[in-house]
């Protein structure tokens, strides 16, 4: 057992991946000899060399489209995207290519490829560098999504992802790079679309992801002392979405709350209460609380930031009206 | 055609020999019909959508293909028939697939514009125009990582060189040195817009010049020519001398899609470039080289019966089964 960073456990998780598959080749910008923009590849090319681990030109489109190319071929390429951002940049390549290929060939291919992409808000790097873009790809089958939370769920699902068939986006939180945690020395692969129970709790189901996720983790510390029991959910993988492991918590709790990065319009967590309202409405004994961003770019400033992000207070008062109604 | 020469080391390919030349002849024969056959099922209904065809077109994809091998591995447009045809994909499943039958290339799920049979090569038509050159760029990256010495050429328009995505693509291959060999068709237009509306330099090949790989212009209604810069450009690809842009002047004889009338054409062009139609061309080429004139008429007669047979064949085939739009899903 070793302490990590939640950015070297990405970093473990690639090398692990290129090491258990040849197939494997890592590519981006700036990923080989400068180890990444975010040091996630630190040391990957020192060990795996030229024709494994390439940088290339500043150029997304080409970046995807060749992950997608090779990969029809019989690789298994992880690519690099440096800030999920730029996603917008090679959009076509994601949507209209990698996620559809399979499908609209009747199935002669199938894409094996991982995007790998710095997610979120909450580090000062203002409007263009600081979405929670995994909620731009959920309205577009074909495409898995995974955001990580944690050490642990960061090395097992990179190679849950890169370890797939189909086209797996990883998205990791700026916000978590220097977050310490015991990692094994052995530790396992995290399964696509399974989440994970945090906490135990009775009076609220509380589903987070990410940097949420910790600040849900705090709200429900908080709420205990006020006799407040919280379950905290973190599904891990928002495509495919474990709905099982939320209903059976929503079935106890008869309440739930999801903490979101990110504005309410076409997110994950207005996927999740829709859901959870057709298909589990007499569960419920109060409404269904989304507790998200406002509908504005993220802003500069730390006190205009701070006010996007949803505080531990926020979530914390959120669950308090939902259990008092 | 001005050509400027394609430089490397790889030396000069062999030309086809009569039977091969024969070969390609069938080839257009059949892609000509079969477009013409579309044609005709569109206006009927029986083709959903669009089409984009390419009669007028068929000795670009023809002396390509007809220049690799069946490793070899191609990529191309929703103008796309007559190179998944060239690169081996059989009539009748091709047929099926742009009418919507299960037995279809794609099972129905891609229709004219995706046609793809990755056992003879054909890896995939693209409907988003410059979508597929990164990828091939791609598909040249995994013949390298793999040890192979396959090629991967890539087929697409005059309009698409004005797209971000052709200059990434041509500028990552030539600086990985990667075994690609982009095609341009140049037919004169993008959709309904002539090129010259569109694009401030005349020959695109000079667009090479950018990426520091060679880039030829050169006759894509001659097959023999086609085939001659294609088997050079794959030589060096495969030497590991790097990717080419290859700029084959052509023209599309119908409009661009479903029933356009083309009215946007200047008086007489038509009219000149059916006069170098490739198939003519070609068929004047072998009889001057001593190809009897009822060989040349048996050749193009078995094509036709071969493309109605397949077209008969095709129509014959069930629709998909509703259920199976739920096959190839995982998320
Ligand atoms: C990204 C994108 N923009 C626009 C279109 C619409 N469109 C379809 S074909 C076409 C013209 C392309 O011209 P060219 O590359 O010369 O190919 P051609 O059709 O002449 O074979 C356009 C604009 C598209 N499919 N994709
Ligand atoms: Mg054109």
């Amino acid at each position: 057992m070793t302490v990590v960073t939640y950015r070297q456990a990405i970093t473990r998780g690639i090398a692990d991946a290129l090491a258990a598959d040849d197939d494997v080749f890592l590519f981006g910008e700036d990923v080989a000899r400068a180890g990444g923009a975010f040091k996630t590849t630190d040391g990957i090319w020192e060990r795996f060399g030229d024709e494994r681990v390439l940088d290339t030109p500043i150029s997304e489109q080409a970046i995807v489209g060749t992950a997608i190319g090779a990969a029809i071929r019989g690789l298994r390429p992880l690519a690099e995207v440096m800030f999920a951002d730029f996603a917008a940049v090679c959009f076509d390549g994601i949507v209209n290519e990698l996620a559809k290929y399979r499908y609209m060939t009747g199935g002669q291919v199938t894409c094996p490829v991982t995007i790998h992409m710095a997610n979120g808000a909450g580090t000062g790097f203002a409007a263009q560098h600081s979405q929670p873009a995994e909620n731009w790809f959920l309205n577009t089958p074909g495409l898995k999504i995974v955001v990580p939370g944690t050490a642990a769920d960061a090395y097992g699902l990179m190679r849950a992802a890169v370890a797939d068939d189909d086209p797996v986006l990883y998205f990791e939180h700026k916000g978590l790079f220097g977050r310490r945690e015991e990692l094994p020395d052995d530790a396992p692969i995290v399964p696509l679309g399974v989440a994970e129970t945090v906490r135990a709790g009775e009076h609220c189901t509380v589903v987070a992801t990410q940097l949420m996720r910790h600040r849900a983790v705090e709200a429900a510390e908080l709420l205990e002392r006020e006799g407040i029991s919280v379950e905290v959910i973190d599904p891990r993988t928002l495509v495919p979405f474990d709905h099982d492991t939320v209903r059976a918590s929503v079935e106890r709790t008869n309440r739930l709350v999801v903490a979101q990065e990110g504005s309410a319009g076409g997110s994950w967590g207005g996927t999740l209460i829709t859901a959870l309202l057709q298909e589990g409405f007499e569960l419920l004994d109060a409404p269904p609380l989304l507790v998200c961003s406002e509908e504005t770019p993220v802003a500069y400033a730390a006190a205009l930031e701070a006010a996007w992000l949803p505080s531990v207070e926020r979530i914390a008062d959120g669950i308090r009206r939902t259990v008092a109604y | 055609m001005t050509a400027k020469t394609a430089g490397g080391q790889a030396a000069a390919a062999t030309p086809p020999d009569r039977d091969a030349q024969l070969e390609m002849l069938r080839a257009m024969h059949e892609i000509r019909f079969f477009e013409d056959a579309c044609h005709r099922l569109f206006a009927t209904g029986a083709v959903r959508g669009t089409t984009h065809l390419c009669q007028g077109q068929e000795a670009v994809a023809v002396g390509a293909c007809h220049a690799l091998r069946r490793e070899d591995q191609m990529t191309c447009t929703y103008r796309g028939h007559g190179a998944v045809l060239a690169k081996g994909a059989p009539l009748d499943r091709s047929f099926g697939e742009i009418l919507g039958k299960a037995p279809g290339l794609c099972g129905g799920k891609g229709g004219s514009m995706h046609l793809t049979d990755v056992e003879a090569g054909a890896l995939g038509s693209f409907a988003i125009v410059g979508g597929h050159l990164p990828v091939s760029v791609g598909v040249g990256f995994a013949a390298r990582y793999r040890g192979t010495d396959e090629v991967s050429i890539c087929f697409f328009g005059d309009g698409s060189t004005n797209i971000g995505a052709f200059h990434e693509s041509l500028n990552l291959a030539a600086v990985w040195r990667l075994p690609v060999l982009f095609v341009i068709e140049n037919n004169l237009y993008g959709e309904y817009s002539p090129l010259s509306s569109t694009t401030p330099i005349e020959v695109l090949a000079d667009r090479a010049a950018s990426y520091g790989m060679p880039g030829i212009r050169i006759d894509g209604n001659d097959v023999l020519e086609v085939h001659a810069t294609i088997s050079e450009a794959a030589a060096r690809a495969r030497a590991g001398e790097g990717p080419t842009l290859i700029e084959a002047m052509t023209y599309r004889q119908k409009g661009h899609s479903r029933a356009d009338p083309a009215k946007y054409r200047p008086e007489g062009e038509l009219e000149a470039w059916l006069k170098r139609d490739p198939i003519v061309l070609h068929e004047r080429a072998l009889a001057e080289a001593g190809v009897p004139q009822e060989r040349l008429d048996e050749i193009r007669a078995a094509a036709e019966q071969a493309v109605e047979e397949a077209l008969e064949r095709a129509q014959s085939w069930p629709d998909p089964d509703p259920e199976t739009r739920l096959e190839h899903v995982y998320a």
